[in-house]
Parts: C-alpha cells; structure tokens; sequence
C-alpha cells in the first residue's frame, strides 16, 4: 500500500464558516483528486451541503481542474465564486447562516 | 524593462487599510504618458433590492495578488505602451468606502479607459475575493462569477 501525505487546504468565505478554521492540514491517498478531496469534506461536514456546486479549485495557488491529482505538500483551496459584481453570470446567493 | 519586470515592479497588493486610486497615479505615471484612467468600486447601500448597511472582503491574498499580475499580462498583451496598478481592500467596511481601485497610464485618453475598464472586468472574474454584505436582518455572501480552470487565466477579450 502507497503511502498517504499530507497537503494544505486553504479556506475562505463559506468553507471557512462551516469548518470553522482558516486552513488545515490533511491527509490523502495517492491518486486523491482536488473534488474528491472536496467531497470528503463535505460527507464530514454537512454545514457545506451544497457548497460544491459552484466551486471552482486551485492547486499551489493556481486555478486548477477537479480531476487535478494531488502531490505532497500541494496548497488546495475551494474557491466559492468570487464576489463578482453585476456581469451578465448573474448572481446566486447561498446563505452563510446555518 | 521586459514585461516581466514590469509586472514584477508593479503595485497589485491586497490591503487591510483604506485605499485609494489616487495613491496608484504615481506607480503609473510617468513623462511619456498624457492620460491616467483611474475606477474606485465603492460599497453601495443597496443591492438586490434590498438595504445593505455594510460590507466584508474576504481573499486569498497570494493567489489574488497573483491573479492581478496574471490581469496585468493580459493588459500589456493588448496595450503595450501602458502601465497599470490594482489594489482591492479586504475587512469590514462602510457605506462609501472604496473597495478596489484601479489605475492605468496610457499616451493617449482613449486606451487609458478601455484598459481601466478591461482590467476592472477581469479583476471581477477571475481574483479570488469574496464579499459578504450586511443587511438589517442578517448578512449572505454574495456569490459572482465562478472562475473555471480554463477561463480565469486564458483571458476573454
């Protein structure tokens, strides 16, 4: 069995709320992806019911795929759309009171 | 200066402290340019109907000043003879209170508005800040634009 390693995950906006810290650091199995790493936490957290349906990802602080693969010491971060302004996107609200 | 250094030399910074776009005319400026475009967003007392009575800016500021430089690439690709600066301010703040500023310096007017106006919208799209406004009644974080892997750093002009 590969070994596990530990990645960083940055969180903001609704991530931060509903795991009440700023960043953390975790464990994954090789071959972890960015939305599967994603999709533990929310089976953990069910204050992020929801959360994933718009969200975007960066690895290393770069904007990243889903299916991005995960490396040791990578910097994850679930980016909520960001706050945008009146484009012709539109706007979505998601409550962030639970 | 390559555009490299340019952008390396450039002002593009998240602050916790208030800010203006008057503060960027001298990053931009120099004797060969007769223009300076400068847009300050503002936080408005109303939106979605309803009334706000305050905002907070949230970032992930690494990768957003990052995404700033990424921004500023974009514009010298498009105005060369150009130079251009972005702040966006992060905390709580008030009604009236300037939220991002931004300025360019071109030869001429009319560049300095379209490039002002191009880096404005890209900085909306694609700079992973979050804003969560205040009502009488509770507070939501306002959901935008969703950045994709492939849009936020392909550019969309």
């Amino acid at each position: 069995m590969a070994e596990t390693f530990s990645v960083t995950v940055r969180l903001f906006a609704v991530f931060r709320e509903a795991l009440g810290a700023s960043a953390l650091t975790r464990e994954v199995a090789p071959g972890t992806t960015v939305g599967g790493l994603l999709a533990q936490l929310i089976a953990e957290h069910p204050g992020l019911d929801g959360a994933e349906k718009a969200v975007s990802f960066s690895v290393n602080r770069v904007y990243a795929s889903a299916e991005t693969v995960l490396q040791a010491g990578d910097e994850v971060a679930f980016i909520p759309p960001v706050s945008g302004g009146q484009l012709s996107h539109g706007e979505r609200q998601m409550s962030s009171r639970r | 200066m390559t555009t490299a250094d340019i952008i390396a030399a450039g002002v593009f910074r998240i602050l916790e402290r208030p800010i203006t776009a008057d503060e960027l005319i001298p990053h931009v400026l120099t004797d060969a340019y007769g223009a300076v475009a400068t847009f300050s967003g503002t936080v408005r007392n109303h939106a979605r109907g309803k009334h706000v009575t305050g905002l907070a800016y949230e970032a992930y500021p690494e990768m957003a000043e990052a995404e700033m430089r990424k921004i500023a690439a974009e514009v010298y690709a498009q105005w060369p003879d150009c130079r251009v600066a972005m702040l966006h301010r992060i905390g709580k703040l008030d009604i009236g209170e300037v939220s991002v500023a931004i300025a360019v310096a071109t030869p001429h007017r009319k560049e300095s508005f379209e490039a002002c106006e191009f880096a404005i919208n890209r900085l909306k799209e694609t700079v992973p800040i979050w804003k969560k406004e205040a009502y009488d009644d509770g507070e939501v974080w306002v959901e935008g634009v969703a950045p994709s892997a492939e849009g936020a750093s392909a550019g969309s002009a």
